[in-house]
C-alpha cells in the first residue's frame, strides 16, 4: 500500500494527522499535509490510512 | 408572478425530542431524499438527506457558496446591504480560487499541532472558570459560568480582540443567528459587529506584532504586498462569531447529553482517552450548524441521480446525513465507541470548518475537567425543561442550569 497526497486539494484540516500521526503531518506553513510514512505497514497502520482517505475532506488522498 | 412549484417540506423543519433531528428527515431520506423544499426567505430549494449525496455535493466544484447571489438558498429574510458600503465576502462565502488563496493564508493557524500548543492556556482558562462555579451560588448557569466565556476568551485571546468588549459582540453575534429577529436588526448587529472590527483591525495595523493571528496576518500581507484591509476585517468576523457560538453550543448540548447518559458518561469518566471518540458521537448527534452547508449550483449537475439546474440553491442537510442509516449503524443512539469521524458536523470539501481542531481540544479539555472536578454535576431542572435554541440558526441551549 502507498499513500499518495495531493498538496494542491488539500485544505489544511488535520483530519489525517488525527487519524494517524506516524503517516501524516502538516506544514507549519500552510498547514497542507505532509507525508511521514507514505508506505504504511501493518494492519493498524493500513487501517488508518484507509480511514484518513474516506474522510479527508478535501480528497487530496488515495491509496495506490 | 408567485412560484407554485410543490414543494415537499418548508425548512426549518421542528424537532421533536431536543436529543433528536426533526423526524421529518427519516420521511424525507426515505420517500424523497432529493427533494424541493421552501425556505423562510421565499426561496425553494433542493434538500438533500442522505450522506453519500451530501458529501458529493460538498466537494463538487460545480456549488458556489456565494452568499451575496440571489441564488444562495437562505433560511432568512435576505437583508439589503447598503449601496455604499461593499461586502466583503469571509472565508465561507468564497468560492476556489480566491478561497483557497485566502484559507491557505491562515490555515497554518489552524493545525493540529498549533492547537495543541494552546492546551495550557486554555487548561487555565477553563480551570479558572470551573473555580469560580465552585465558589459561586448553586444552581449555576453553566452557559453563563463555562460554555460562553471558555471559547469567547480563547478565541479573542487567539485573534488579538479586547475580551473586555464580549458583550458586544456576543449580542451581536446572538441576533445574528437568531431567526426570530428582522432583516433590519440583523443587519444592524453585522454593521456594529463589522464597524467594531474595521477599527480593531486599522489599530492593529498601526502596531502589528507576532502576538496574535491579526497582526501576523498584517505582517504576512506586508512580506508578500498583498496588504487587504477588507480580507482580514472579514477574516476577523467570521473567526470571531464562528468562535463564539459553535463551540459554546456543544458545551452545553454534550454536558447535557453525557449527564443524561450516565452509562456513556462513566465510560470516558474512567478513561479519558475516550473523550475524543465522544466529541466526535456529540457532533454527529447535534450537527449544530446544519445548513451551513447550503450552496448553489453553478452548472446542471446530478446528485444522487438527481438532475440539478445551474442557479438552484441546495441545502446539505448535514444533520439528516448524520442520521442516515446507511452512514451510521441505528444512527439514533448515542453510542461514544461507534468511531463516527466521517460525520458531516464540520461539513465537507474545501470549505471544511477551518477551527475544528479548536473546537475539538476546547470540548475535550472542558468535559474532561468539568467532570473530574465537579464529579457530582447534575442538571438542575426537568430537562423538558431546558431552553433549547429551536430559534437560532445555530442549534443548542439559552441557558443550562446545573447543581452538584
Ligand atoms: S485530511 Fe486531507 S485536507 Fe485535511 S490536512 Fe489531511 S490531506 Fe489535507
Amino acid at each position: 500500500m502507498k499513500i499518495i497526497a495531493d498538496t494542491g486539494k488539500c485544505v489544511g484540516a488535520g483530519q489525517c494527522v488525527l487519524t494517524d500521526p506516524d503517516l501524516f503531518d502538516q506544514s507549519e506553513d500552510d498547514g497542507t499535509v505532509l507525508l511521514l510514512n507514505a508506505e504504511p505497514e501493518g494492519e493498524e497502520a493500513e487501517e488508518n490510512a484507509r480511514t484518513a482517505v474516506h474522510i479527508c475532506p478535501g480528497q487530496a488522498l488515495s491509496l495506490a | 408572478m408567485t412560484d407554485v412549484e410543490e414543494t415537499t417540506a418548508t425548512l426549518p423543519l421542528a424537532r421533536k425530542c431536543p436529543f433528536s433531528p426533526p423526524p421529518e428527515y427519516e420521511r424525507l431520506r426515505e420517500e424523497s431524499p432529493i427533494s424541493r423544499v421552501s425556505l423562510p426567505s421565499g426561496q425553494t430549494a433542493w434538500a438533500l438527506t442522505r450522506l453519500e449525496d451530501i458529501r458529493e455535493m460538498l466537494s463538487s466544484p460545480h456549488f458556489s457558496s456565494d452568499r451575496q447571489s440571489p441564488s444562495f438558498p437562505l433560511m432568512v429574510a435576505r437583508q439589503i446591504r447598503r449601496e455604499d458600503k461593499p461586502f466583503r465576502p469571509s472565508l465561507i462565502a468564497m468560492d476556489p480560487p480566491e478561497h483557497s488563496r485566502a484559507r491557505r493564508d491562515v490555515v497554518g493557524e489552524f493545525t493540529v499541532k498549533r492547537m495543541k500548543a494552546l492546551q495550557p492556556r486554555i487548561q487555565q482558562i477553563v480551570d479558572e472558570h470551573i473555580d469560580a462555579l465552585l465558589a459561586g451560588p448553586k444552581p449555576a448557569d453553566l452557559v453563563q459560568a463555562l460554555s460562553l466565556p471558555v471559547p469567547s476568551l480563547v478565541i479573542c485571546e487567539l485573534l488579538g480582540v479586547p475580551y473586555s468588549d464580549h458583550e458586544f459582540f456576543q449580542s451581536c453575534s446572538s441576533r445574528m443567528l437568531s431567526r426570530e429577529v428582522t432583516a433590519e436588526e440583523r443587519m444592524t448587529a453585522f454593521e456594529s459587529l463589522e464597524n467594531y472590527l474595521d477599527e480593531l483591525v486599522t489599530k492593529k495595523e498601526a502596531n502589528a506584532t507576532e502576538d496574535d493571528l491579526l497582526g501576523r496576518q498584517i505582517l504576512k500581507q506586508r512580506e508578500t504586498g498583498e496588504a487587504d484591509h477588507g480580507e482580514l476585517v472579514g477574516l476577523a468576523f467570521l473567526l470571531l462569531i464562528a468562535g463564539h457560538e459553535t463551540t459554546a453550543n456543544m458545551i452545553s448540548l454534550g454536558t447535557a447529553t453525557l449527564l443524561e447518559n450516565p452509562d456513556q458518561l462513566a465510560k470516558i469518566k474512567a478513561d479519558p482517552g475516550k473523550t475524543l471518540a465522544a466529541i466526535e458521537e456529540l457532533l454527529r448527534v447535534f450537527t449544530i450548524a446544519e445548513t451551513a452547508t447550503s450552496r448553489f449550483a453553478t452548472a446542471d449537475v446530478e446528485i444522487g441521480g438527481t438532475l440539478i439546474r445551474a442557479g438552484e440553491g441546495v441545502v446539505g442537510l448535514s444533520n439528516a446525513g448524520n442520521h442516515d442509516p446507511a452512514g451510521f449503524e441505528n444512527p439514533d443512539t448515542f453510542d461514544i465507541e461507534r468511531g463516527a469521524r466521517h460525520h458531516v458536523a464540520f461539513g465537507f470539501g474545501v470549505h471544511q470548518c477551518l477551527g475544528q481542531n479548536l473546537a475539538r481540544l476546547e470540548l475535550q479539555i472542558v468535559f474532561d475537567t468539568l467532570f473530574r472536578r465537579v464529579p457530582g454535576i447534575r442538571i438542575a431542572v426537568p430537562v423538558d425543561e431546558l431552553p433549547f435554541k429551536h430559534d437560532s440558526t445555530i442549534y443548542g441551549l439559552h441557558a443550562l442550569p446545573v447543581t452538584w
